[in-house]
This record gives C-alpha cells, sequence and structure tokens, in this order.
C-alpha cells in the first residue's frame, strides 16, 4: 500500500471527522489556543513596544527581547510552564501552561517589530507633526503608528505563525491541538497518521500566515501600500 | 533540582552537547553551502529574487514538528530527517541576508574594482564578499541560534542532542534533566552568537563597533 493512498484512506475515515479526537474539534482546539494567546500577547507586547518607540527607550532591550526568545527552544518553555502550572485545572487538559508559553513566546517579536517600527518613522515627519502642535498622543495615534504598521503587522505576523507552530508542540507536553496526530503518530509508529497530521499543522500555518497578509494590506493606510512590506524579525518554531 | 543525578550524567551531558553542536555545525554549514549560490543567482537575475525568497519563505512558515513528521515516513527517525529540516529553516534567513549584504557594497567601490581590472568573478571573490561579510555573518548568527532552539524538537525523531533530556523530563515528569537539557541550549546559543560575533570582528575589522 502506498504512503499517499493511507494518507487519504486516513481523511476519508469517518471516525476521524467525529468526536473529541476528530479533525474538526483538534481544528478549532487549535484554532482557540492560538487565537487566545495570540490576543493577550498583543495586549502585552504592543503597548510596551509601542510606547518605548514612542518615547525611543529601552531600546535595547526592545531589540534584544527578540535575539533572547530566539535562543530559549520553544519546547523548553513549554515544559517548564508545564511544571510551573501543572496540567489539570481549568480550561481543559494541559491547556494553562500551554497558553502561558504561547504568550510569553509571542510576546518578543510583537514588542521588537513595534519598536523598530516606531523608530523607522521619519524624524522630519515627527518634527513637523509637533510644529503643528500635535500632543504626543496624536503623534503617537495620528502619525507614528499608521506609518508604522507595516512591521507592528509583521511582527503579529510572525508572532501568529510561530504560536499555531508551537501549539503543535504543545500535544508533546499533553495538550490536545492538531500537533496531537503527528505526536501520537509516532507513538503508534502510524505513518498515516503523521503525515495527516503534518499537512493539517502545516495547512493552518500556511492559512494564518495568508490571511494576517490580507489584514495586513487593508490595515496599511493607502499611501504607504506602495512601499514593498519590511521584512520583520522572523523565527521559525 | 537533583544534582546527583547532574554528577551522574556528566558523560552524557558532554555527549548530548557534542551532537547538538554537531547537527547545528551541519546544518549552517550546509544551508551556506545552499544559500550562497541561490543568493548570487538571486541577484544576478533579479527576476529570481521574489521566486527565491518566496519558496525558502514558505519552508520557514512550516511549524518544524510537520516537516520532521513530513520526512520520517521517507527517511525515517535518522539524522538525515533532522538535517534536512534544520537546513531548511536556514535558508531564508541566509539568503536574505546574502542578498542585502551583497547589495550594500557601495557602487563607487565596485567602479573602483573595475577600473582596477577586476573580472566580474575576482571582483565578486575579492571585493564584493569581502565588503558583505559582515552582513552575512549577521545572518549566520541567526541561523545559528535558530537552529541550536530548533535541534531540541529533533529529539522527537529520535536526534535532539540536549533536546533528548527535555524530552526525558517531560516523558518522567522529571525537573532535572529538563532543566539541563534547557539551560545547556540556552547557553550554547549565547556562546555561538558571541564566538560568531567575535569571528565577524576578525574577518572584517573595518566594521568595528558598526553593529548590523
Amino acid at each position: 500500500m502506498s504512503l499517499a493512498g493511507d494518507v487519504a484512506r486516513w481523511f476519508t475515515a469517518g471516525e476521524h471527522w467525529r468526536g473529541d479526537f476528530g479533525v474538526p474539534h483538534r481544528l478549532a482546539e487549535h484554532a482557540a489556543m492560538s487565537a487566545a494567546s495570540l490576543l493577550a500577547a498583543i495586549m502585552i507586547g504592543l503597548p510596551i513596544g509601542l510606547w518605548l518607540g514612542h518615547r525611543g527607550r529601552g531600546g535595547a532591550v526592545a531589540i534584544n527581547l527578540t535575539n533572547v526568545g530566539r535562543a530559549v527552544p520553544s519546547l523548553a518553555i513549554l515544559a517548564l510552564a508545564q511544571q510551573a502550572f501543572g496540567l489539570s485545572g481549568w480550561p481543559g487538559f494541559g491547556a494553562r501552561p500551554a497558553f502561558v508559553a504561547l504568550v510569553a513566546l509571542a510576546v518578543p517579536p510583537l514588542v521588537t517589530n513595534a519598536y523598530v517600527g516606531m523608530r523607522g518613522v521619519d524624524r522630519d515627519v515627527v518634527e513637523a507633526a509637533r510644529g503643528m502642535g500635535m500632543t504626543g498622543r496624536e503623534l503617537l495615534w495620528q502619525v507614528e503608528l499608521p506609518i508604522a504598521t507595516p512591521l507592528v503587522m509583521a511582527g503579529v505576523r510572525t508572532a501568529a505563525v510561530q504560536v499555531v507552530a508551537t501549539a503543535s508542540l504543545a500535544a508533546v507536553t499533553a495538550w490536545g491541538g492538531l500537533g496531537r496526530f503527528i505526536v501520537d503518530g509516532f507513538g503508534q509508529q502510524d505513518n498515516a497518521q503523521i503525515v495527516a497530521g503534518a499537512l493539517l499543522v502545516g495547512a493552518m500555518a500556511l492559512a494564518t500566515e495568508v490571511t494576517l497578509a490580507r489584514v495586513q494590506r487593508l490595515l496599511v493606510p493607502r499611501g504607504l501600500r506602495a512601499a514593498p512590506a519590511p521584512a520583520g524579525e522572523v523565527t521559525p518554531a | 533540582m537533583r544534582w546527583d543525578w547532574v554528577r551522574d550524567h556528566g558523560g552524557d551531558i558532554v555527549a548530548a552537547t557534542r551532537q547538538h553542536v554537531e547537527l547545528t555545525v551541519l546544518a549552517v554549514g550546509i544551508g551556506l553551502l545552499i544559500a550562497l549560490p541561490l543568493g548570487l543567482a538571486a541577484r544576478r537575475w533579479r527576476r529570481l529574487t521574489g521566486p527565491v525568497l518566496g519558496a525558502t519563505g514558505v519552508l520557514f512558515t512550516i511549524p518544524s514538528l510537520a516537516l520532521f513528521a513530513l520526512l520520517v515516513p521517507f527517511t525515517g527517525l535518522s539524522r538525515t530527517t533532522a538535517e534536512i529540516g534544520l537546513v531548511g529553516y536556514t535558508l531564508l534567513i541566509l539568503v536574505r541576508n546574502v542578498v542585502a549584504g551583497l547589495d550594500g557594497v557601495p557602487d563607487d567601490v565596485k567602479e573602483a574594482a573595475h577600473g582596477m581590472g577586476y573580472r566580474p568573478l575576482g571582483q565578486l571573490l575579492r571585493v564584493e564578499l569581502p565588503l558583505a561579510v559582515p552582513v552575512i555573518v549577521a545572518g549566520i548568527r541567526i541561523a545559528t541560534v535558530t537552529t541550536i532552539g530548533l535541534v531540541t524538537v529533533t529529539g522527537l525523531i529520535g536526534q535532539g542532542g540536549l533536546g533528548a533530556f527535555i524530552i526525558e523530563g517531560i516523558n518522567r515528569d522529571f525537573r532535572t534533566p529538563l532543566v539541563v537539557g534547557s539551560v545547556c541550549s540556552v547557553a550554547l546559543a549565547v556562546v555561538a552568537d558571541l564566538a560568531l560575533a567575535g569571528a565577524a570582528r576578525l574577518l572584517a575589522p573595518w566594521s568595528r563597533g558598526r553593529g548590523t
């Protein structure tokens, strides 16, 4: 039997689409966990990065945060969070440590890219805005943030893809999600399940990237759209 | 922390660190061997830049667990599987920095080299590449630190270097190997980053103090 045939049969088997161990439930788990941790990380990371960039302070910390985050293996963060928070309790087995680990991994690229984006705003533009009598708050919201949007969004995309990828690793530390199929497949030496899980996880990561690229295009002010999107700080997970 | 465990496993820790370094050096080395010609081609034929960066970017987006899982049915739980994945992740970073480094060579320098009679190949090897070294090494640093982190994931396919300790810690719910694997991996990344930064200063002394 060919592997491709086995994988096709895996995807068409009814029992893989039902119940708590089926694809729809695992997909929903994965999406909910990724969305929740990305939102939490955005609420923590963006204000810090935008404020530091606006005030022009803490640059060394903001920029090196991503480098430090890159050096710490995501598997290690997941495992240490599991040790610290335990597996049981709300909102489901292994969910709390996974959530904490994902937020911790997503914050650094958000802070760094927001900071770099804000600092990259042309100083002449900032001076002109001040000369027009804008307050610091107006400057941040009406001038700096719109111009910094491409890099801020690059940070959001990096963080999102990283969160989706690392959420699949959370299956190693006992949580569910789409990674479950791969990890269980390794355990059962079931190549069809391994490949099916890999296709699901890969598709989810690519879909996330493509969707957020669309969102970015909508959010960037029209006057800035002609310029090529800058490359953000990127990290695979 | 069980320090007696650390004492008893001193040999294992050294062996795992060595495997971690081997996996990383091999991945970044092969990555560089692929990225240099790719970067040069992307610069020579500008139409290639988009597709090359796009393809390496897609590879970069695939989660490591999924990439290793896709390879396992073909190459097994082997070092080959680990290396194919690890090399794949270095490519985007390295190609991007090779292109950026060569693009950063000032035009008047190139014209001067041309005027001095350098042929295209000689100019590339003896003028442009040396001037691009700081940016290329910056890429090698990012690729190396990233790879050291990703090597731990290859513990799931029977490789992993220090990652094997992390996975042992998870499976046995035993904190000591977990902390040892994590701390050693981070330390390795920091040491590698500093060593490469030092190498860049030796290779390109004129760039001292000008961070990239």
